[in-house]
């Protein structure tokens, strides 16, 4: 009985308050979006930018100002990353987008959900996916679809991007070895995946001049120390993010059948700028020539490769 | 932890008076509290919309003029976003309230929790099967259907797991309470592996999705949904709050109960499966909401007491503006971001919970 014995109003009382809080918390929260309603100038287009390699092509199109709104994964450039965030890209949530007034959202095909992305086209918003391959192709087709779209010129974007795989495929043919490279994805040192067939880290292994170590299976698997192994391989790349929840370079030489490898043996670890690395957008040309340097130190004017 | 001997003789007294007075007043205040909750969630959000706003607003919906200023985005927002999402949310929370204070019922036993049933897990199972199988599966898979596919085999696999649950607890015509606590565990370990063998299977992106589903939203509430939602949930709320008597009479036990004229084979029945029903779908449309349905029936037990002719529609009046609560604090914390629901609720909902049993501890033991 004493279990009953409690007065409602001291169960109820908070809930009221919590729901005066909220009543109260309205007016606080309805002075910025308006603000930034007012600040919009006529003639500019005010865009949410959804996917790294969206918002990296949009700045490299020089229209980074019209940008109001990024996801959690737009972290290049430093700027984008200082842009209000609207949330995870498959976490979206409609009214948060709405509330930036957009004229026009840009996403990656992999954003959602889409009852999202339903609701979005549903509010009038001018909605634009954009496909997300991981290849060369599909970067210069983001440049010149967001072009088109902000209504930009993207010859120069086209043409840097062209310049640098150029460079890179110069390289490649100067290779005398294709040297076996394994792309590890890291997230603490329980969540180690590789990269096998069809990833855009084997793409991007093969633009630099180098071949997946991974061959035996398509997308990625968590690791094994025997397949590690077993695919032998010369250098590991791994996501610089990554490598940092890992604990850094030593940390992963301990992970079991790392030190084991030919790349173990001689400490080839090669970390690299998640965005740069996996992202496809149009820094995928320097890209491909930073780990070309990393891949082919012989290549190099002295013979090492860069620090 | 079973009740002890003097609460379930007060509940069968109970049982022949009609439900206390302060009782009644408790459930009263918690309806207003409900409507204070949705007009609150009504106003709070990322776009501004002010209480005259709202008013002029559905005012306009229904073909009256008003002269208060009103954007055409805040038209979509209000009709399109919140409204369904609100509608949404208050089915979800009603629906885990009542179904927590339901099993709580059955089982007598106030540890039990909504997703004891294995009826998550198994609505978990199909929505991550979608996650990871659905790119391989979509050219089979007509457009239309495609927003859909995650809810529609989420509440399938909670409609498989709910048929192997009530067959395996079937004794003879009859449901032992015993054998269903345990085909639940069966159920939530068979669930829960294939899931781990989806997730082993599964690539960042789509271990990364599964991760935000399983923390919960209400984020993507259309009317669709929230209509399709009413039906799933909504009627079998209805049909639950009516099991007050007979989840009294069980509290004295299945005999106690039969002697007082419950058919108690058809009562058990039929609370299994609306539970699972409405527990199903909850987690279809907003992934895996844990907290309310184990807590909201524990904080109208301290108000009220036992009566499960209060303590139903009680759950689901405070479940409801729990989970409205919660929803608003998710959607605006962080805007233009979003929390995920599940976060919210159990880390609002916790320390007010455990402040409330060590206010009064000294009373409860």
């Amino acid at each position: 009985m004493p279990l009953f014995a409690v007065g409602f109003e001291k169960v109820v009382r908070p809930f009221l308050a919590l729901a005066v809080a909220l009543l109260s918390s309205c007016d606080r929260s309805s002075a910025k979006p308006s603000a930034v309603h007012e600040d919009a100038q006529v003639g500019m287009a005010r865009v949410v930018s959804v996917g790294s390699a969206v918002t990296e092509t949009v700045f490299a199109l020089g229209a980074g100002g019209e940008i109001v709104g990024v996801d959690s994964s737009s972290l290049f450039p430093e700027a984008a990353a200082r842009l209000p965030q609207v949330g995870y890209q498959r976490t979206l949530a409609a009214e948060g987008i709405l509330a930036l007034a957009p004229t026009l959202v840009v996403v990656s095909a992999e954003a959602g959900p889409p009852t999202v992305i339903e609701q979005l086209r549903g509010a009038g918003v001018r909605l634009e996916v954009l496909g997300a391959e991981p290849s060369v192709e599909g970067a210069r087709t983001r440049v010149r679809r967001i072009a088109e779209l902000l209504g930009r010129d993207p010859s120069k974007v086209l043409s840097d991007l062209d310049a640098d795989l150029e460079r890179a495929r110069v390289r490649r043919g100067k290779a005398r070895a294709f040297p076996k490279v394994l792309v590890l994805y890291a997230r603490g040192a329980n969540t180690l995946h590789v990269f096998g067939r069809n990833t855009p880290a084997e793409e991007m292994v093969r633009l630099a001049g180098g071949e997946n170590a991974v061959t035996a299976f398509e997308g990625t698997k968590p690791l094994t120390p025997e397949a590690l192994v077993a695919a032998s391989p010369d250098v590991i790349v791994i996501p610089s993010r990554g490598l940092d929840s890992l604990g850094g370079t030593d940390a992963l030489l301990k992970v079991p059948g790392i030190a084991e490898t030919p790349a173990g043996k001689a400490k080839r670890i090669v970390p690299m700028d998640d965005l740069l690395l996996l992202g496809f957008g149009p820094r995928t040309g320097k890209a491909a020539i930073e780990l070309g340097e990393m891949l082919h130190p012989e290549l190099m004017p002295d013979g090492k490769a860069p620090r | 932890m079973m009740l002890s001997p003097a609460e379930v003789s007060i509940a069968g007294e109970a049982r022949v008076p009609s439900p206390s007075r302060r009782g009644v007043w408790v459930v009263a205040a918690l309806a207003v509290l409900l409507v204070v909750v949705v007009l609150a969630s009504c106003l709070v959000g990322s776009v501004a919309i002010s209480l005259g706003q709202v008013t002029a607003l559905l005012l306009e919906k229904a073909g009256v003029a008003t002269s208060v200023g009103t954007s055409d985005s805040q038209a979509q927002v209000l009709f399109a976003i919140r409204l369904p999402r609100i509608l949404l949310g208050a089915l979800v929370g009603a629906g885990l309230g009542l179904s927590g204070a339901s099993m709580q019922g059955i089982f007598r036993n106030p540890l039990v929790d909504p997703g004891l049933l294995g009826v998550s897990s198994g609505a978990a199972l199909g929505a991550v099967a979608t996650i990871v199988l659905g790119a391989k599966l979509a050219p089979a898979t007509p457009p239309w259907i495609a927003p859909y596919a995650l809810p529609v085999a989420a509440f399938l696999g909670a409609l498989a797991s709910m048929m192997a649950i009530e067959r395996i607890s079937s004794v003879g015509g009859r449901m032992v309470i015993g054998m269903l606590l345990l085909a639940g565990i069966a159920v939530n370990a068979l669930a829960g592996s294939l899931t781990g063998l989806l997730i082993y299977a599964a690539n960042d992106v789509q271990l990364r999705t599964i991760t935000f589903w399983s923390l919960g939203s209400l984020g993507g509430a259309t009317w669709r949904t929230a209509l399709v939602t009413c039906a799933f949930v909504g009627v079998p709320l209805l049909v639950l709050a009516r099991f007050g008597r007979p989840l009294n009479a069980l509290l004295l036990g299945e005999a106690e109960a039969g002697h007082l004229g419950i058919e108690v084979e058809r009562a058990k029945r039929s609370i299994v499966v609306l539970v699972a029903l409405v527990v199903g779908s909850s987690v279809a449309v907003a992934g895996v909401l844990g907290f309310v349905g184990l807590v909201v029936p524990h904080l109208l037990r301290l108000a009220v007491g036992p009566d499960h002719r209060l303590l139903l529609p009680g759950s689901a009046l405070l479940g409801a503006s729990l989970l409205l609560g919660a929803d608003t604090v998710a959607r605006t914390l962080l805007s233009p971001a979003e929390l995920p629901l599940g976060i919210v609720t159990a880390s609002l909902g916790t320390p007010f919970f455990v402040a409330l049993l060590v206010r009064e501890r000294r009373r409860l033991v």
